[in-house]
């Protein structure tokens, strides 16, 4: 049972204001196709606020899953008989969702990876390994997730190359002039991400690839916080490269996305070595596959992207213009009533934000906050967030992450408050 | 605190939230000749440990860092129970201590013989915790075996 989207009834506002969260999402419906939120823990509740670490899964998307193994298993582009073509089609299907979801130009642009690791370490050791030589430069910026640091780190290291590093303010903004005047004659390639998975700063994408443009240099994008929570248009951003996760847009962790523009993929080397990346192999030459294949070696998660596909046509159900706008109203009161409680101080300021709440608690640790909402029900994340550079910009060891996801509620917000309440009592 | 918080009360035992607010030896000893550095990468919690050891016996103990309530309470009981103990007593009670915070049943049962530190007892019902009762024995142990690398507890 899949919950759809009401239409968005705008009714008539007496001061001419509009409701303050719209009804186009029915949320009970929404929360009743996701099977884990009736768990309870410590007896209390779920109210899974771990969202950016993963979201949950849709009926829709276990379903899909279970289906592929009742019904089609078999190994894709490999058998005439029918349980592979069934799996085959059943895959290209999935690859086709994903081109419409994040308006690719071509199918051929969409490569299958694990997730947005594999994915940026696909293009470092690839496209980097071409491009990137001594004395060149890789431009990224303060709120990398490790991930989008440390194959760039490797790569460098490898070549010679400098990694640079473009700041933020104490917002957690983006400089964008000092992000323009680190892209210099020797700079490669950019990689930024589009959502800071520990401040939730959504970045000015469209300005940051316009300037790299302009001189000429490709940009690669960590999508991995940005594709659950409104709509992505590759094109329409014109980046060259695009990595997300399949885990974080309530798919099954194992599967995630690369994108790339089919002129580059085509320029590049192959990245792992295997069966079905090659068009035909004697002991003297290879031939590589065409696109995507060429990217694909090896048995792929056959289930894990059907499932990916299952969970973006859930979203695309409920629209990401009703996601977008939901998690907006929810974070947006978040920030409010967590901001209100006396000793919190909100760790990303961001104008523009998304999904994330990350704050420090005076006088109570992260972890310690974490093991007081934990007793109440409440999942959120302490720590560093894999993003230790940022954790550092802000002079602090770690924050407690609250991140949104569709199914989220603002009683959810109100429990979330009562609980670090009772954290500040405990530690008071 | 309130008294109606249930486990939270066996994990956030009165000594244990006292030390984690004021803890004792938080300070680098003048006559340190052992030093270790901890990390915590999973919650980014840091430990220096300093000993002044001398003739197989530890004089004077001390802790550096910042961390989680557990983690402070844990240094700060750790050295106060340590000063004056032999190398070889420490290494022991580092082995009760892990036994008692892991759920080992004997360990469980024998805490009274851990003193003060049976307090931590309730960590074991909590294991995300158990490093952050650890960090500073494991910073304690390279300390005293004089390694160069931080410990990391991951
Ligand atoms: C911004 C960002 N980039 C990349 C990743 C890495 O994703 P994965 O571990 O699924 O490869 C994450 C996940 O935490 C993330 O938040």
């Amino acid at each position: 049972m899949t919950a759809v989207a009401q239409p968005v009834v705008r009714e008539p506002q007496p001061n001419g204001v509009a409701p303050k969260s719209a009804p186009a999402l029915d949320l009970a419906r929404i929360r009743a196709d996701f099977p884990i939120l009736a768990e309870r823990i410590n007896g209390k509740p779920l109210v899974y606020l771990d969202n950016a670490a993963t979201s949950q899964k849709p009926r829709a998307v276990l379903d899909a899953i279970a289906n592929y193994y009742a019904h089609m298993n078999a190994n894709i582009h490999r058998g005439v008989h029918t349980l592979s073509v069934r799996a085959t089609e059943a895959h290209d299907a999935a690859r086709r969702t994903v081109k419409q979801f994040i308006n690719a130009a071509d199918t051929r642009e969409i490569i299958f990876v694990r997730g947005a690791t594999e994915a940026i370490n696909l293009v470092a050791q690839t496209y980097g390994r071409v491009h990137v030589g001594a004395g060149d430069e890789v431009l990224i910026t303060a709120m990398e997730h490790h991930s989008n640091i440390v194959p760039w780190q490797i790569l460098c290291e490898e070549k010679g190359a400098h990694l640079k590093v473009a700041p933020m303010d104490d917002r957690g903004e983006l400089l964008l002039d000092a992000f323009a005047s680190l892209i210099g004659p020797r700079t490669r390639i950019v990689a930024v991400t589009h959502v800071s998975n520990a401040l939730g700063t959504v970045n000015p994408l469209r300005e940051m690839i316009e300037l790299a443009h302009r001189r000429g240099v490709p940009v690669l994008v960590d999508g991995a916080q940005a594709v659950p929570h409104f709509a992505v248009d590759v094109q329409a951003l014109d980046c060259d490269f695009y990595a997300f996760s399949g885990h974080k847009v309530y798919a099954p962790t194992g599967i995630g996305v690369l994108y790339g523009k089919r002129a580059l993929l085509d320029a590049m080397p192959p990245y792992q070595g295997g069966g079905d990346m090659i068009a035909s192999v004697t002991f003297e030459k290879t031939t590589y596959n065409v696109l995507p294949y060429k990217f694909e070696a090896g048995t792929p998660d056959i289930a894990g992207a059907i499932a990916l596909g299952a969970a973006l046509k859930y979203i695309s159900g409920l629209g990401m213009e009703n996601i977008a706008a939901h998690e907006h109203d929810l974070l947006a009161y978040a920030a409010e009533t967590v901001g209100a409680i006396p000793g919190v101080e909100l760790i990303g300021t961001a104008r523009e934000r998304a999904g994330v709440l990350s704050f420090v608690l005076e006088g109570v640790h992260p972890h310690d906050l974490g093991t007081i909402l934990d007793r109440e029900g409440i999942a959120i994340r302490t720590g560093h967030h894999c993003a230790q550079p940022v954790m550092e910009r802000f002079g602090i060891p770690a924050t407690a992450r609250a991140s949104f996801a569709v199914y989220n509620t603002r009683e959810e917000v109100d429990v979330l408050a009562a609980g670090i309440r009772t954290a500040r009592e405990v530690f008071q | 605190m309130s008294a109606d918080l249930g486990e939270l009360g066996d994990l956030y035992q009165e000594v244990i939230l006292e030390h984690s607010k004021a803890p004792r030896n938080f300070r680098k000893p003048a006559s340190a000749n052992h030093h270790a550095e901890g990390f915590n990468p999973l919650c980014g919690d840091r430990c220096s440990v300093y000993l002044d050891v001398e003739d197989g016996a530890i004089k004077d103990i001390g802790f550096e860092g910042s961390g989680c309530a557990i983690s402070r309470a844990s240094a700060s009981m750790m050295t106060q129970a340590l000063k004056g103990k032999s190398t070889e007593e420490a290494a022991k009670l580092f082995e009760e201590f892990h036994n008692l915070v892991t759920g080992d049943a004997e360990a469980m049962k024998n805490a009274a013989e851990l003193g003060k530190l049976a307090a931590f007892g309730g960590v074991s019902k909590f294991p995300a915790r158990v490093k952050c009762a650890t960090l500073a024995w494991h910073t304690l142990q390279s300390a005293l075996e004089d390694k160069e690398e931080t410990v990391s507890t991951e």
